[in-house]
């Protein structure tokens, strides 16, 4: 099994490395087309902002690389991401496997609770645009991005093998993958989202396998022997 | 639903856990890893690892104790201690550190949080603040371990800091760290509800009701805590199996 990683400038690339070793694959981190052409399944990971990593691919002609894949492809967050055909973190054209497009979270406007509660007078604090958290239990709102874990539920394809519905999964994003005909599973913050896709070799999944304890492993393991 | 985090903190020094544990089943009770790791397996959400050695030899310790965090650890960790510059964060961030948070640092240049979250986004830049709250009922920002008082106020700091890049405050208070009597609610519920950034509630957590009240009462992120984990005194399961019958959202 060769499994290569596809390098470029986003980060956490070495944690998906590692989390490969942990479960007893080894992997090569690399950006030579020949390498990633050739490999059995690809891994293209990262952690980032969209433009720059966009920009980064296409003058090293990785965009063209990645579309041409036909061995199994799994995009981790910003790698899925990248995968849909837009974003608007810096209005960026994407590699278009899935016609989904990338939107940044907008919360609602906040709904300052009425209670009597001292820390009440804390909540009448002002909120910009920019943060318009929503109020789910007194005293909370909902952040962007969404920093923790989360469950993913409406799970398809063998890559959730063994993967129990409405398991945890940890997201560290603040734009996400709207709904849609690839969608295989979903996640609900601010709004339900597609948190994996998939469109014939090419998978996708918002959340970090990498750092999702047991679950993530699993993931990992389904893409790489079952998928 | 996004579930409230449990964070357990390892203070690090020359690549040993500090402060003691009494966990005798583990093997090396001061190996971070081997700690950090149990706590994984426990059910912690993330893991802190604060480095207090002062040597010049620090770089190197903790560039390995991260490399060896990240090969055996599959929940994300923040690393923090005396972080100053860009070099620093991508070395720390190349061993495979999910986060870095920084604090002096940053207070006394708080261009860096800008630098960092140009090179590596906000999401890894964790603004730790040390606040006390004096006689005149104000919070204000203190340094070097909560030895330096600044008289800058707290909230007027983490609004700067994360306009500045931070993705994430650190909240220690002093007033309440090692007490065991609760989290500081009334300045963690103003930084929870005025900044659009997760907050992570420190100091004083004793059992489960403290860390209920920070949830809920005050809208903490996510909580963090280090002897009461160390020593057993709550251990994580329970901790979450407490808030979960609270109706509190937690990963189990």
């Amino acid at each position: 099994m060769k499994l290569a990683i596809v390098k470029y400038n986003a980060g956490n690339i070495q944690s998906v490395l590692y989390a490969l070793e942990r479960i007893g694959y080894e992997a090569v981190v690399t950006d030579d087309s020949a390498v990633l052409q050739s490999a059995d399944k690809v891994i293209f990971p990262g952690v980032g902002e969209a433009r720059s990593a966009m920009d980064y691919l296409c003058a090293r002609g990785l965009d063209a690389v990645i579309q041409s894949l036909t061995q199994p492809v799994l995009g981790i967050c910003l790698g899925m991401q990248l995968m849909c055909s837009w974003s608007e973190e810096n209005d960026t054209e994407c590699l278009g496997i899935f016609g989904e497009k990338v939107k940044r979270f907008r919360p609602e406007k906040p709904v300052l609770p009425v209670s009597t509660d001292p820390l009440a007078v804390l909540t009448s604090g002002p909120f910009t645009d920019s943060l318009a958290p929503v109020a789910e239990i007194p005293g909370t709102a909902l952040k962007v991005p969404q920093i923790g874990w989360n469950t993913i539920h409406s799970l398809k394809t063998s890559l959730f093998d063994g993967v129990t519905n409405n398991s945890y999964c940890y997201f560290v994003h603040g734009y996400y993958a709207a709904q849609g005909q690839h969608t295989i599973a979903v996640t609900d913050y601010v709004l339900p989202y597609s948190s994996a896709l998939h469109k014939g070799n090419f998978y996708g999944v918002q959340f970090h396998p990498e750092k999702s304890a047991g679950v993530g492993e699993q993931i990992l393991r389904n893409f790489i022997e079952k998928i | 639903m996004l579930t409230k985090r449990i964070i357990p903190c390892l203070d690090i020094k020359d690549g040993r856990t500090v402060k003691g544990t009494n966990f005798v089943d583990l093997r090396d009770a001061g190996d971070p890893v081997e700690l950090g790791r149990l706590y994984a397996e426990q059910g912690a959400d993330e893991l802190v690892f604060l480095d207090i050695t002062a040597t010049v030899e620090k770089r190197r310790t903790l560039r390995e104790l991260v490399n060896r965090i990240s090969h055996q650890i599959n929940i994300p960790f923040t690393v923090g201690g005396g972080i100053s510059s860009v070099d620093d964060v991508s070395l720390l961030l190349q061993n495979g550190a999910d986060k870095i948070s920084v604090n002096t640092a940053a207070f006394k240049r708080p261009e860096l949080l800008v630098e960092l979250e140009k090179n590596f986004g906000s999401q890894c830049v964790v603004l730790a603040i040390d606040t006390r709250c004096e006689d005149d009922g104000e919070w204000y920002v203190y340094l070097n371990g909560g030895r330096t008082p600044t008289g800058k106020k707290c909230l007027e700091w983490a609004l700067e800091g994360v306009d500045r890049g931070a993705g994430e405050i650190l909240l220690t208070s002093m007033n309440h760290d090692g007490t065991k009597n609760g989290f500081a609610l009334d300045i963690t519920a103003q930084l929870a509800l005025q900044l659009p950034v997760p907050v992570i509630a420190s100091g004083g957590g004793g059992n489960a009701s403290h860390f209920a009240a920070v949830f809920q009462q005050a809208g903490a992120d996510a909580a963090l805590a280090a002897s009461i984990f160390h020593f057993k005194e709550l251990t994580i399961p329970a901790l979450k199996q407490e808030l979960n019958a609270q109706g509190i959202h937690v990963r189990i």
